[in-house]
């Protein structure tokens, strides 16, 4: 019985993936032909961008000084308190900014594409649009991917800088000199982590368009389905998320 | 018109999760010739017109639109051959994030082959169709539920559509919207719209139709006139008109079922 139960759900984890695929492909596929609809592209960047710098930044803020505070009570004992702002640096932008804020926004703006393509569908405007015409997955999915490719990125740099920022107030408190700070941050860096600080939230809004588009597209059941549909995408997106993470720094560790 | 005029279901079955829905069902929509489809909630009326604007697709059998067949279209086909077809759907479906005027428009804007203010004129004429030029600039929220219908019935006319489907156009509406509702469908088919309802509203049914058809376990049971339906004696369509006690039970027990 329970081996029957996980082919099961082996199986319809990866027909789940197909699916996903299927619809990023169809969604890539779109973002250079007509129309571009940038109406509904500006309004998604300013949802997810704008909208997102004040949790992000607060993310940024309290991530970079605990950070600080910790390096700080490490590093005393070996007088290597210079090295602090390195470790937040280094810390924030190749791991803990991207992560964190993709998690930020899969919680606050992947729940909100489910609920509000989940209740296009269930209240018909999906089936509405269709018939007058529109090609859903341009309209709904590739401006959704599209402000999600553009604002990840820029969410995560907010993030990084918010909490080296927030890491120069802790170690100022404990009297580090601010030059150290400052000249500390590239000391454990080269040039090739800022391109895996890039990828990674490329990638991780990647995720979590695709999965908040497909899972709000698929809602049946009235609101309790949209319920239940946000649920799973905040879930499978902070999982893919995460699960992700390690493999992209895996990948690039090995083209180091 | 052509021999190929009109929509015609032949022989179309249809299930989901494990129920069958309709089975072997036939329909012929015939340009001019209104038609309505009755049957108790749930039978799977809306389905049909789904099933007609390929939003689902059937089992089996096949529906063609003034002589296309649309089974096995894409998306992209499929789009020209819903050209010639709008609806209203059960709630409106207006779109939450766009104005009335934008909604009504919104078939035009999508095809971009008429400039703004020629756009902007026809949403105007529509809306005034259905009187209510005053709401062009509000949201659907802050409409009431007859005013959304009336504004999805403008959206359905702004591309000159052959046919028109009514999903429950009366549903939730009081006396006088009801009244509206059924003025507004009459003033469509003396424009020559070709008008499809599902229903189980008879005095609307019976205001606006010229034929019906009714729906029992996934199966066409009638395809008449009035008064052929009035007298029919087949049991479910008595059933519908003159429901007892007996019907209550069947009603309970297929309750019980799905």
């Amino acid at each position: 019985m329970p081996a029957r139960y996980i082919e099961k759900q082996t199986l319809l984890f990866f027909s789940e993936l197909q699916i996903i695929a299927a619809l990023a492909l169809k969604a890539i596929a779109r973002i250079f032909s007509k129309p571009f609809y940038y109406r509904e592209f500006v309004t998604q960047l300013d949802k997810i961008g704008v909208g997102s710098l004040f949790i992000c930044s607060l993310t940024g803020l309290f991530t970079g000084m605990v950070m600080a505070l910790q390096a700080i009570i490490q590093l005393k004992p070996f007088a290597s308190t210079s090295y602090v702002g390195g470790m937040v640096a280094v810390t924030m932008i190749k791991e803990l900014g991207p992560v964190l804020s993709s998690l930020m926004v899969a919680g606050r703006v992947g729940s909100a594409i489910t609920a509000e393509l989940g209740t296009m569908v269930v209240t018909e405007q999906v089936d509405a649009m269709r018939v007058e015409g529109t090609d859903i997955v341009k309209r709904l999915v590739t401006s959704r991917l599209k402000a999600m490719l553009i604002a990840m990125p820029l969410l995560a740099v907010v993030t990084d800088t918010v909490a080296i920022l927030g890491g120069y107030i802790i170690a100022s408190g404990y009297s580090i000199s601010p030059l150290m700070y400052w000249k500390s941050l590239p000391q454990f860096m080269k040039l090739q982590d800022l391109g895996e600080a890039l990828a990674k939230p490329v990638f991780f809004g990647f995720l979590i368009a695709m999965i908040s588009c497909h899972v709000g597209l698929r809602v049946s059941g009235g609101a309790e389905g949209v319920g239940v549909a946000v649920k799973r995408t905040v879930v499978f997106a902070s999982i893919f998320i995460l699960v992700s993470d390690f493999f992209i720094t895996k990948l690039f560790i090995a083209f180091r | 018109m052509t021999e190929t005029s009109g929509i015609v279901m032949n022989s179309v079955s249809y299930s989901i999760g494990g129920r069958t829905i309709l089975r072997n069902f036939d329909l012929q929509l015939m340009p001019g010739v209104n038609r309505t489809i009755l049957g108790v909630s749930g039978v799977g009326k809306t389905t049909i017109l789904k099933l007609i604007l390929g939003l689902i697709r059937p089992d089996s059998g096949t529906i063609s639109i003034d002589g296309t067949a649309i089974s096995s279209l894409s998306e992209s086909q499929l789009t020209l051959a819903r050209k010639h077809i709008a609806i209203v759907f059960q709630g409106g479906a207006l779109f939450d994030s766009m104005t009335v005027g934008e909604n009504v428009g919104y078939r035009l804007i999508e095809e971009g082959l008429l400039p703004a203010d020629k756009i902007e004129a026809i949403v105007k004429e529509k809306l005034g169709f259905v009187g209510l030029e005053k709401t062009i600039d509000l949201y659907p929220a802050e409409l009431s539920g007859g005013m959304k219908k009336r504004v999805a019935i403008a959206r359905a006319l702004a591309a000159d559509p052959r046919y028109i489907f009514f999903d429950e156009p009366t549903t939730g509406l009081d006396p006088i919207g009801v009244y509206n509702i059924q003025q507004l469908m009459l003033r469509l088919q003396e424009q020559g719209k070709t008008t499809l309802m599902v229903t189980h509203d008879m005095p609307t049914a019976f205001a606006v139709s010229d034929r019906f058809s009714f729906i029992h376990n996934a199966e066409l049971v009638f395809d008449g006139v009035k008064d052929a339906l009035e007298s029919s004696e087949i049991p479910a369509v008595r059933e519908f008109f003159a429901p007892g006690r007996s019907s209550l039970f069947t009603y309970i027990e297929e309750q019980v079922e799905v």
